[in-house]
């Protein structure tokens, strides 16, 4: 269920590590990075390589937000709507997603293409509102920037 | 004011190894290894440095603690894990001072004879992951980390792990149980992580900021370091500007800096000139001062005498437009998102509080929802493990005490609707 690729990442971060078990997150962020979501499947193989009940990791995976458990979009917009990017104009930002690509908070466009997490503060409330696209910080945004740097997310 | 912590970040390359060492990096390190461990710490201890994430502890006593176990191998934990709402300041140290931070944990892992350190860091920062595996790979092959640090026989490995999106894991307890590779839910204390911490462990968790200081207190040396900034608490301290200002930005001023003095001198006053109405002085969950009370001076001593505290240092202002019962709902509604579900008056209670500023937020109140909402905060305060509950409680019972009028005209609006 993992690739040889995941496989190899995640042995890596085994020797950096006294034990096993702290290796769950790592090796979760692995298999994200990798298929965009982590599967039950993918969790039962982590599982076997940590020697971590499936149980256990699926406990661990969930819960944490940033760990998605369904296939999400080619792109992901996380976008956060804390204090600091709210009274800078956050939730206009969602309306316009909503209008434009009829994205919804925790939705994926239809054709796949973004998916939409309300995130808590990505610590750039300086030049909010603020989003993350992939690994990508978009910070100033407004409505019209918004649209213009999604369009270059094909 | 001639800054030491965000020293060269106008430099584009100034996460570089070979930037850092020309502006004189890496020589505390050198200068602190020709020092016993015990001195240092003892240095840490008369410099009065206290912890930046929040608490304001003592750090050279927490070092102190730890040192003094049998108990091997110890642990040095840097918290990266800026989650508190507002707050930005280590992750401009992680993303342009790396070598700062690295040198900081040198030195700091030393005193303490740890020989592994972990960088504990948000996992919405995969910038500062890159350049931080970048920065510690170019310490690695400089000699600064490894096995046998500048030939004197010095371990200490140091690594990076992501964390995953959960603001509880700043607590340190918490922490350390995501380090283990567990869900992060708070540890009940004692045992503290100095005596039993990662892996049952005497472990040391210092903030960014905190550690990025030691450097500065091994080349100027405590003496000098303890006159700057409040007597009580000395040493620079780093403030994130956000909201309604000209300025926003992150700023290196000295501790006890008013907060008056922060808005209108080095953040050039509220944006378009208009009135101030209040500031969150520490991040979010500080208590909210409204505008005629903000002539308190910033550190931790001073600011929970005027009735709030500096937290992490993130100032965030509000001008006369906001709706301060808009931001109290969304603040806890961030907290009931984050509550770990351990503790039942958290967990429970945080969603009471939510779903009463819903309603009063929507003019949809009722009469005596305010005195609800006290009472709700008043069953969660003091009853769980960690501070998340409190911090709810303090949110509601903060923002009600300087704008109870507010929370009324709410509700009165949606009374005259109603009848």
């Amino acid at each position: 269920m993992l690739s040889d690729g995941a496989l190899i990442k995640i042995q890596h971060i085994r020797s950096k590590y006294q034990d096993a078990r702290s290796c769950l997150l790592p090796s979760l962020h692995v298999v994200q990075e990798e298929n965009g979501w982590i599967s039950p499947a993918a969790m039962e193989a982590v599982g076997e390589l940590l020697s971590v009940p499936k149980a256990t990791v699926k406990g661990v995976s969930t819960f944490y937000s940033m760990f998605s458990h369904r296939p999400m979009g080619r792109h992901l917009i996380q976008l956060c709507t804390n204090v600091a990017c709210m009274v800078m104009g956050a939730d206009s930002l969602v309306d316009s997603l909503r209008k434009k690509y009829g994205l919804e908070p925790n939705g994926t466009t239809a054709d796949g293409r973004f998916s939409l997490v309300i995130m808590e503060c990505i610590g750039a409330c300086g030049t909010a509102p603020v989003m993350l696209v992939d690994t990508d910080l978009h910070d100033n945004i407004n409505e019209n920037t918004l649209l213009t740097t999604l369009g270059k997310y094909t | 004011m001639e800054t030491f912590l965000l020293r060269n970040i106008g430099n584009p390359n100034s996460a570089d190894i070979n930037e850092y060492i020309k502006a004189g990096g890496y020589k505390a390190l050198a200068k602190a290894l020709t020092l016993k461990p015990s001195d240092v710490i003892d240095e840490v201890k008369k410099s009065g440095l206290r912890g930046r994430g929040g608490a304001g502890f003592p750090t050279g006593i927490k070092w102190s603690f730890a040192a003094a176990g049998q108990n091997k191998p110890k642990y040095l934990v840097c918290n990266a894990d800026e989650g508190e709402p507002g707050t930005f300041k280590d992750k401009l140290v992680l993303e342009k001072n790396p070598h700062l931070l690295i040198e900081g944990m040198c030195i700091s892992g030393y005193a303490l004879q740890a020989e592994y350190g972990y960088v504990y860091l948000r996992g919405e920062y995969p910038q500062a992951k890159h350049i931080l595996e970048v920065a510690i790979k170019q310490a690695c092959d400089k000699g600064f980390l490894g096995d046998d640090i500048l030939h004197k026989g010095v371990r200490f490995q140091l690594a990076v792990h992501q964390g995953a999106g959960a603001y509880i894991c700043g607590e340190e307890t918490a922490l350390i149980d995501s380090l283990e590779g567990k869900r992060g839910q708070p540890r009940i204390k004692p045992p503290f992580p100095v005596n039993e911490g990662f892996m049952a462990k005497p472990t040391v968790v210092n903030n960014v900021e905190t550690l990025a200081n030691i450097p500065y207190i091994i080349e100027i040396g405590s003496n000098e370091y303890s006159q700057l900034g409040s007597s009580d608490c000395p040493g620079p301290k780093l403030f994130s500007v956000s909201g309604h200002i000209k300025k926003p930005g992150v700023y290196e001023l000295p501790m006890g800096t008013s907060l008056k003095e922060i808005i209108y001198t080095h953040c050039g006053g509220i944006a378009g000139d208009k009135n101030l109405k209040a500031v969150i002085p520490g991040g979010l969950t500080t208590p909210i001062l409204p505008a005629d009370k903000i002539d308190c001076p910033m550190d931790y001593v001073n600011m929970p005498k005027h009735g709030s505290m500096t937290g992490s240092g993130g100032v965030m202002v509000f001008d006369e437009s906001v709706d301060l019962v808009k931001v109290c709902g969304r603040a806890i509604k961030f907290l009931e998102r984050e509550s770990c579900g351990k503790c039942t008056p958290c967990r429970e209670g945080v969603g009471w509080l939510r779903s009463i500023l819903d309603r009063v937020a929507a003019g949809e109140g009722r009469e005596g929802d305010i005195d609800l909402l006290l009472e709700v905060s008043k069953n969660i305060m003091g009853k769980t493990f960690c501070a998340l509950g409190d911090s709810a409680a303090g949110v509601v019972q903060n923002f009600i005490k300087h704008f109870r009028p507010e929370f009324q005209d709410h509700i009165n609006e949606a009374v005259s609707v109603g009848s």
